[in-house]
């Protein structure tokens, strides 16, 4: 267990350590690229190559990697071009926006799919699974922004229920608690069809196990086989699958954000990269992809946790 | 081997392959999806002849009252562009960009994912290595970068596309080749002393097919979505090319007063993935009867 740990966490270092590189290659390798992005395209190049030499970035390549590598380590995430302020003092407030988010929209969905998935895995082929076979085909299918349009249509222009944008204002005419339905529910669509998939098939593998053939022919009621012998065995192989949705749940703040001006992390990224803000972009990316890769450990955990023919091998 | 026998040979895969797409007819679900996807590839071939308007000319005049009427049957945008020519026009786009980003990552995909899984050991850990890496990226951020990178075009989405897509097919390629590799067929072939490379393509992709095929189907739906979303969040292509993601861009924010501008061009990106994925699932579905 603990070598095993040791194991992911090494490669948890290796994968951050390649990423940082591959980050810092692609907005910093030519130098003159940086100083012309912070003096704009109406500086003369005399000026350019003044800032190049003041701010260092003539240095090679390497020795600039490792000066990145130890200020962001050591927490100094840089200067937003974009926002005029240090990345530290807009990044984590951003983060507990999308957090709020994130953490709703994972919890309904887990609940959902579990609900779902169980219902329609019990009884493969039933017109039950049909339903939800199919209808989360067609939820998965909808693009974030095209649901994002549906629904703004109808609960807004039509019914005029929620607001149309949540920019998080307390004082505003819409309660935060209001603001938050709309860009939920169009994560939950987007990604539940998929988790509901993985756990149907999980669940109709476990009712063709021999012990659920067994629970049946000793009489138990069908609602007692379902809640005591298959349940708990079916969520063992969708977990990690349920886990690895928090990886999509950050591309899709992303685009959810940008929908409903939800002020996020998403939507930070996504405005520092059209305003070619670097270090925001740098430290945003780095923080996703350490998000991505703790998630996939975590997996890998409560699996072993989950399944002990894993555990004790 | 006569060239006489290898007509006949590749006519009788043809007739096999026709009764495989005719199979589909037994799946309600799939000829839904076959249906919506061949409609919007007759829109985009025939859109030259069939949209009524030209999709970048503005028409003033409709700008006072914009929304669905006989002369602009869907309404025209905030620009007075008729809306169901850009519409038509922009079925070009995706159906343009879609297929050739998923033919290039499939290339990529099953020659390393081939590779990979024959040779296993050092090759096997380094192909490895490296999707594990792209994949570690959320797609969005890698999408970002690289557009940012190399600015926003339609060769740039194929690129992005494909440096995204690539490694998750070389994962399923190198899954199945190392199963396959044990197959007595592919014993045989060693046997007789054909070449690696003629292993790696006539014996064991061919009979990876079946799923490869599913994978592709539901791939081109993602990749629509990729493509509107970037369009959306103004990473697609440059305007004022027609693109469905872009046209909900610009008319999102004039939903409350004209919401057709916004919702005509979300249920065509719909109706498509749409397609798409309904038709993966039928292939799918038929495939297991046999």
């Amino acid at each position: 267990m603990l070598a095993f740990l040791g194991k992911r966490l090494a490669s948890l270092i290796f994968t951050m350590l390649a990423v940082s590189i591959l980050v810092f290659v692609a907005f910093e390798f030519t130098p003159g690229q940086v100083a012309r992005k912070v003096l704009g395209p109406f500086a003369t190049q005399d000026q350019v190559d003044q800032l190049t030499e003041k701010m260092g970035l003539n240095r090679p390549v390497i020795e600039r990697y490792f000066e990145w590598l130890g200020h962001t380590l050591s927490g100094n995430l840089g200067y937003s071009t974009l926002f005029k302020t240090d990345v530290n003092n807009i990044i984590w407030g951003r983060l507990g926006n999308t957090l709020l988010l994130a953490a709703i929209a994972f919890v309904i969905i887990v609940v959902f799919s579990i609900v779902f998935g169980i219902a329609a895995g019990m009884r493969e082929g039933s017109k039950l699974d049909r339903v939800i076979s199919v209808s989360s085909i067609v939820t998965t299918s909808v693009p974030e922004f095209a649901s994002g349009v549906f629904l703004a249509s109808i609960f807004v222009i039509w019914l005029n229920l929620l607001p149309g944008t949540s920019p998080l204002d307390p004082g505003g005419e819409w309660s935060i608690p209001s603001q938050l339905v709309l860009p939920v529910a169009v994560m939950v669509l987007y990604d539940l069809g998929y988790v509901v998939r993985m756990v149907r098939a999980s669940m109709v593998e476990v009712m063709t196990k021999p012990y659920i053939r067994t629970a049946v022919l000793k009489g138990l009621s069908f609602r007692q086989v379902i809640l005591k012998h298959a349940l708990r065995n079916a969520m063992i192989a969708p977990f990690t699958v349920i886990l690895l949705q928090i990886n999509y749940l950050v591309t899709g703040v992303v685009v959810v954000e940008a929908v409903f001006a939800y002020p996020g992390f998403g939507r930070m990224l996504l405005e520092s990269a059209l305003a070619q803000d670097v270090a925001t972009v740098e430290a945003a990316s780095l923080f996703a992809v350490f998000v991505t890769v703790s998630t996939q450990i975590l997996g890998d955990l409560g699996y072993m946790y989950l399944n002990p023919r894993i555990r004790f091998s | 081997m006569s060239a006489t026998t290898a007509n006949a040979r590749s006519a009788g895969t043809l007739a096999r392959t026709w009764a495989k797409v005719r199979l589909l007819r037994e799946s309600p679900v799939g000829m839904v999806g076959a249906f919506l996807v061949v409609f919007w590839i007759v829109v985009a071939i025939l859109a030259p002849w069939i949209a009524p308007y030209d999709p970048n000319a503005s028409n003033m005049d409709a700008l006072a009252d914009p929304g669905p009427s006989a002369v602009n049957w869907l309404g025209t945008d905030n620009q007075g562009r008729d809306i169901l020519s850009r519409i038509m026009w922009g079925s070009r786009t995706v159906l343009g960009v879609a297929p050739v980003a998923v033919l290039i990552a499939y290339t990529i995909g099953c020659f390393m994912g081939l590779l990979a899984g024959y040779y296993r050991g050092w090759v096997d850990q380094l192909v490895n290595r490296i999707a594990d890496i792209i994949l570690s990226f959320p797609a969005i951020v890698l999408y970002i970068i690289v557009i940012m990178r190399l600015g926003p075009s339609a060769f740039n989405v194929v690129m992005a596309v494909v440096f995204i897509a690539s490694p998750q097919i070389i994962r399923i390629v190198r899954g199945m080749t190392l199963e396959l590799r044990e197959q007595d067929y592919v014993a045989a072939a060693k046997m007789r002393g054909e070449s690696a490379l003629y292993i790696m393509l006539a014996e064991i992709l061919p009979n990876a097919r079946g799923p490869l095929i599913v994978d592709a189907c539901l791939r081109m739906g993602y990749t629509t979505i990729t493509i509107g979303v970037l369009g959306f969040l103004g990473l697609g292509l440059p305007p004022p090319a027609p693109d469905w993601g872009g046209m909900v861009k610009d008319t999102y924010a004039m939903m409350t007063i004209y919401p057709h501008m916004a919702l005509f061009p979300a249920l065509s990106i719909t109706s498509l993935v749409v397609g798409f994925s309904l038709l993966a699932d039928g292939i799918r579905e038929i495939s297991l009867k046999d």
